[in-house]
């Protein structure tokens, strides 16, 4: 079979020239080195947003606190959230938020009040920030979140070992926590039963706080909405009195959750929650409320994906694109090198078609070759990455292949000119070429 | 097959000739003002296991006339038949063809493969002939042994002498066991002593195998060796075939 006589003529090729070959692939090591760690990266925060999604209540509708942008715009506050993306619910770092500007505990009171036949349960949230949890030295980045008892009734999170909270700890506002598995795995290793009663330490910006452990939570969605960008996903909860004990805040809330009863439809509860509680921000000069339901945040996630997506798409493009040509020149000039030679295997009877199978396998073989170098680097970057951001790393298996493909289908479209010049040379001008 | 490719059997295929050549003409830059013809309407036979060799002054035609007979390139006019095939009408692949069964080439450069061992290059034509891998090891091996290189198998060209690189070229060309064996100045790169060894192989090959070979050269005493001299002057035959055109010019 000459195709394996090629390939090892491919090999011996690039062997004879280790310097060339690899300066060749550098293109194409950089392009699918870049997209296989963006998209392990990225597959990651997919799949742990999307296991979030899927626990998000269908029935939920969001209540955000958030800056007026202009007064079209509030007008559509999904309109908003394209501009802003994750932003939602998020107060800008640059304009510090009044007491006016919150949203009460009377307001939520008189909203449940009007729409009690179709609210199923509230859950309001004290964000305390983000905070390293510590026990006996080891850490973990997480978000603290106060929450109240809406919290539970709606059923925000799995509790795997331990107990949810008692109502005493609501009411009491005791130092109690909720930890993720995430988090109880860091702190307390792969058996975190012995989490339960432990004493953690969490930092916050409002100082540090010791908390006992009652319970480790399995992520099934409803907090996911406490994502934002530059927070950390992985929330350790504590009771809302004790949030609000900590922050010295009093009753007042950027953002809150509203889960519709059973038949009610989500989107129509959005709207009429809306037009309750926007007479409260009418002569606001700078916030206003915004309400988005599960099905709104995640089709703005899906847009996001699209984004990202092509953004990728883009980048491997250039890169590749860059790396192809890269790999035509280097080829162009191996078969001007090589002319005495090819005149040589066509005196020996090579068809035109063994020369042209020749050379397209050598510029396939390099891109391969820089794609598998570029598919364990992205990979490597990929998982370094992740563990930064605190996501366990999971490379696209389906990225991988695809991006194997495409560097061989580059060497087959940017070997094939080259190669086929090869192909074509005169046999006896090709045996004179000095 | 390309065996029976254009092939006349009542006239030109006579098998008693491996090359019938006949008012061969090449020229270069056709239809351009500084059109040159090189050879001038050549007429020669070479009949199977004859050692013919042709001999002129340098410039004298003797490579574009080994390039028309190795179907390297077409001959501007003139009929040529190689072991009965009519190879004007052959296209680019049967040419190809041509080339890897019937002919093997010995250059006075040698032109092996670089990077590439001294079997592998033999190899090479049994390669693009399609012949499996362990029949192509066999028989490189029994032809290096025939030119007494089978200790150098392994050896890259670059850790070869010149004479020792000329013998794994001449197995090489021998793989296909072509019909004919074209060896251009096959001694022009080496001295005296190793030019003798090459010879000395032609002449084994010659008497012991049969074959047909052809040689370029511009030296008379390697063409005497020979069994018959055609001597090439300002791209005229000019003695020497047995072809009735062959006048003296
Ligand atoms: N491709 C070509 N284009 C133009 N002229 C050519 C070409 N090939 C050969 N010639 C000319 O044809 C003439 C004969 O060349 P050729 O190489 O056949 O000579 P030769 O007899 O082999 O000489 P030497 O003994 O030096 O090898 C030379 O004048 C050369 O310049
Ligand atoms: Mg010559």
């Amino acid at each position: 079979m000459l195709f394996k006589e090629n390939v090892i003529l491919a090999l011996r090729s690039l062997k004879s020239n280790k310097m060339r070959a690899f300066l060749t692939m550098l293109g194409i090591i950089i392009g699918v080195s870049a997209v296989i760690a963006i998209l392990t990266v990225g597959n990651s925060i997919t799949k742990n947003v999307t296991s979030m999604m899927n626990g998000l209540g269908a029935n939920d509708v969001f209540i955000a606190v958030q800056e007026k942008k202009n007064s079209t715009e509030t007008e559509d506050e999904i309109k908003a959230l394209k501009v802003d993306g994750l932003n939602f619910g998020k107060s800008s770092s640059s304009t510090k938020m009044q007491q006016s500007d919150y949203i009460t505990t009377e307001m939520i009171y008189s909203m449940c009040e009007e729409f009690k036949d179709e609210i199923y349960a509230v859950n309001i949230y004290d964000q305390l920030g983000n905070a390293d949890v510590a026990y006996e030295g080891k850490k973990a980045k997480n978000s603290v979140v106060g929450t109240s008892v809406g919290f539970y009734l709606s059923n925000s999170v799995d509790v795997v070992e331990g107990t949810m909270f008692s109502p005493s700890d609501f009411d009491e506002g005791k130092y109690t926590c909720l930890i993720p598995t995430y988090t109880a795995k860091r702190l307390f290793g792969k058996n975190y039963k012995d989490a339960i009663g432990q004493e953690i330490t969490a930092e916050t910006s409002y100082g540090d706080v010791l908390l006992t452990v009652i319970g480790v939570y399995k992520t099934n969605g409803r907090n996911g909405m406490m994502m934002q960008m530059g927070t950390s996903i992985h929330s350790t909860y504590v009771p809302l009195k004790t949030a609000m004990a900590l922050d010295h805040s009093s009753g007042q809330y950027s953002f809150f959750q509203v889960s519709a009863k059973d038949g009610i439809n989500p989107n129509s509860l959005k709207g009429k929650v809306k037009s309750f509680l926007e007479p409260y921000f009418r002569n606001n000069a700078r916030y206003t409320v915004a309400v988005v339901t599960y099905e709104n945040i995640l089709n703005m996630f899906y847009k996001l994906l699209g984004m990202i997506t092509l953004a990728i798409s883009i980048i491997a493009g250039i890169a590749l694109l860059v790396g192809g040509i890269g790999v035509m020149n280097i080829m162009l000039v191996s078969v001007t090198e090589r002319t005495r030679e090819i005149g040589t295997r066509k005196a020996l009877g090579a068809r035109n078609s063994s020369i042209r199978a020749q050379f397209i396998v050598e510029a396939v073989i390099i891109c391969l070759i820089g794609g598998i170098i570029g598919v364990v680097f992205g990979i490597l970057m990929g998982n370094v990455a992740s563990y930064f951001l605190g996501y366990p790393a999971d490379p696209s298996i389906l990225g991988i292949v695809i991006s194997l493909g495409v560097s061989s289908a580059v060497g087959l479209f940017f070997g094939y000119f080259p190669a086929n010049k090869a192909a074509r040379l005169n046999p006896i001008e090709a045996l004179r070429y000095e | 097959m390309i065996m029976d490719n254009g092939l006349n059997p009542a006239s030109e295929n006579n098998k008693e000739y491996v090359i019938r050549l006949k008012d061969i003409v090449k020229k270069f830059y056709i239809g351009r003002p500084n059109e040159l013809e090189i050879l001038h309407g050549i007429s020669m036979d070479v009949k199977r296991g004859e050692f013919v060799s042709i001999v002129g002054p340098s410039g004298s035609g003797k490579s574009t006339l080994m390039n028309v007979i190795g179907v390297l390139d077409k001959p501007t006019s003139g009929t040529y038949y190689l072991d009965g095939i009519n190879v004007e009408e052959a296209d680019e692949d049967e040419l190809s063809d041509i080339r890897n069964q019937k002919i093997g080439f010995v250059f006075q450069t040698y032109n092996l493969i670089s990077k590439t061992t001294a079997l592998s290059n033999v190899e090479l034509p049994m390669l693009y002939a399609g012949v499996s891998a362990r029949k192509r090891r066999e028989r490189a091996m029994e032809l290096l042994s025939l030119v007494e290189m089978e200790d150098r198998a392994k050896h890259l060209p670059e850790e070869l002498s010149g004479g020792q690189k000329q013998r794994v070229a001449i197995a090489r060309a021998m793989a296909n066991s072509p019909a004919i064996i074209l060896a251009d100045e096959p001694t022009g790169a080496l001295d005296t002593k190793t030019g003798r060894l090459v010879m000395d192989i032609f002449h084994k090959l010659h008497k012991e195998q049969g074959i047909t070979i052809v040689l370029i050269t511009h030296s008379p005493e390697l063409a005497k060796e020979t069994e018959r001299i055609l001597p090439l002057r300002d791209g005229n035959i000019i003695y020497g075939g047995d072809s009735p055109d062959l006048s003296a010019v």
